[in-house]
């Protein structure tokens, strides 16, 4: 057996790190097609009001993030709801107020070492109560997301053609904000807060470059979030790096290196 | 017993702040019609549109589909929809022209139920009605403007609607493959399928379409052959 396997916390992060890896980028599809990386952003920073407050009041961090970031997510679709031509304004008002809160939270919170491990994740310090609660979670996204996935795509496509053919784009739309309210907050433990969306966002954008169908998109975006998972994970270990940090750079390396690739065969081509 | 109109508008009124954009329309577009709506750019055909589309509301008046108030209609599925071309954001989503399609049946599937066998041979119906069907795996950012038109006709017609709606649907393509959209549209038509269409493009679908309908300073008239003759030799002059 590998010496990586042997410590009892990165079999921990190992399963916890892939079984993100499968839901973050199912959530991160509709919000790429959607155009809205910034609600991924915006719930991600929120979260961090509900780990100060988990903190403070001695609760689990995470379920203290979950609470909030549900919460910031019914109060985007509350405003977006009420002021329809401002949208775009319910994420940022939403977003500024987290982070106003989690500023102040984290000011009372004894030693900061806890909550700066949420900014930029701490897979490999979780416990068996958080890895039970990040699959739990992931279990719950990825069924809803299975379940609502034909709505999902047609609202991405075209919201005003999904409703007028009777699709609930109300509800779709506010099931999905929860979900991802659901997923930035376990996620935020893992690769952090500030990074969260990045892993949304970059599997996509590699699957992106070689999808032939909406559903191979799906399909490539977590295998592309896995595999970076995993070689983020070993490389952290070996030489000593952030896993969440690492994880994300992989993606990143990766993307640039599909980029480059395909652009050069195009100019060849 | 006479059936209803399928789309009606009855003293239609509606204001952007204190400008009124639509002051007192009235329409009737019987079963079987081919209706283009004209007018200048700010004339407001496009909020006529939402209106009908329910994305706005009007400040009196009424809009009736099938006989029955906008308000508590009921019965989207009849109703098709196409819109302008819009290939900035097409390019970019990765999707077939069979999922698309497709999509248009997911209320009639209905929630948390799988896609079947049946509802694949309805898309490939529609893609054949619109001479589409061998481009059913084809990506939809890989096609032309004219092609993405008439996937998305076949998605509005795949759910077997009455009414299509259309919004500029030649906006952005090339003329032969307008004059080819026509021609479909002319043809569904025939099939039975009314058509409600704003456009710009009067010239070019004057002849396919039953009725032309004008809409300028609030109110919306009839154009007869006499008429509508005149207008297109305005147009023609201010080319």
């Amino acid at each position: 057996m590998l010496e990586i396997f042997a410590y009892d916390f990165m079999q921990k992060a190992f399963l916890a790190g892939i079984t993100l890896a499968v839901i973050i980028p199912c959530i991160g599809v509709i919000i790429v097609l959607r155009r809205l990386p910034m609600i991924g952003d915006a719930l991600a920073h929120t979260s961090l009001a509900g780990v100060a407050a988990g903190l403070l009041l001695g609760i689990n961090p995470v379920a203290g993030a979950i609470v909030v970031s549900m919460a910031a997510a019914l109060c985007i679709e509350g405003i977006r709801k009420k002021l329809p031509k401002y949208a775009e304004l319910s994420i940022a008002v939403t977003m500024s107020a987290g982070i106003g809160l989690a500023g102040i939270l984290s000011g009372f919170t004894s030693g900061s070492g806890s909550f700066n491990s949420f900014l930029f994740g701490s897979i490999v310090s979780i416990d068996s109560f958080e890895l039970a609660l990040v699959i739990a979670t992931s279990l719950v996204v990825l069924i809803v997301f299975l379940l609502l996935y034909k709505e999902l795509f047609y609202v991405a496509l075209d919201e005003s053609s999904a409703r007028i053919s009777g699709v609930p784009v109300g509800f779709v739309n506010a099931v999905f904000t929860l979900l991802t309210a659901a997923c930035v907050s376990i996620a935020s433990r893992t690769v952090g807060a500030l990074i969260v969306s990045s892993l949304m966002v970059i599997p996509v954008t590699c699957a992106m470059q070689f999808a032939k169908s909406y559903r191979q998109t799906v399909i490539f975006s977590v295998l592309f979030a896995v595999c970076f998972t995993i070689a983020g994970l070993f490389l952290s270990f070996y030489l000593d790096l952030r896993p969440g940090a690492t994880i994300v750079l992989t993606g990143c390396v990766v993307l640039i290196a599909i980029l480059i690739t395909r652009n050069s065969k195009r100019k060849l081509g | 017993m006479d059936k209803p109109p399928v789309l009606e508008a009855s003293f239609l009124f509606f204001k952007y702040g204190d400008e009124t954009l639509l002051g007192g329309v009235n329409f009737k577009v019987m079963p079987g019609d081919f209706v283009a709506v004209t007018g200048s750019n700010g004339a407001g055909k496009s909020t006529l549109f939402r209106l009908i589309l329910n994305e706005l509301s009007p400040a009196s008046g009424g809009i009736f589909l099938f006989g029955e108030d906008l308000k508590h209609f009921k019965g989207w599925p009849r109703i098709g929809y196409v819109q302008q071309a819009n290939p900035a954001y097409t390019s970019s989503f990765p999707a077939t022209v069979e999922e698309v399609v497709l999509s248009n049946l997911y209320s009639r599937i209905g929630l948390f139920r799988p896609v079947r066998k049946v509802h694949r041979k309805s898309v490939l119906g529609a893609l054949r009605l619109v001479g589409m069907s061998q481009l059913k795996n084809r990506m939809i950012s890989e096609l032309s403007g004219g092609q993405l038109q008439r996937v998305m006709v076949a998605r509005a017609l795949v759910s077997g609607c009455e009414l299509l709606l259309l919004d500029e649907p030649v906006t952005g393509i090339d003329a032969e493959a307008a004059e080819s959209l026509y021609e479909l549209l002319h043809k569904i038509n025939r099939d039975g399928v009314t058509i409600f269409m704003v456009t710009h493009d009067i010239g070019r679908c004057a002849k396919y379409v039953s009725r032309v309908l004008c809409l300028e300073d609030g109110t919306i008239v009839e154009l007869n052959r006499e008429q509508l003759e005149r207008e297109l030799l305005n147009k023609h002059r201010h080319r």
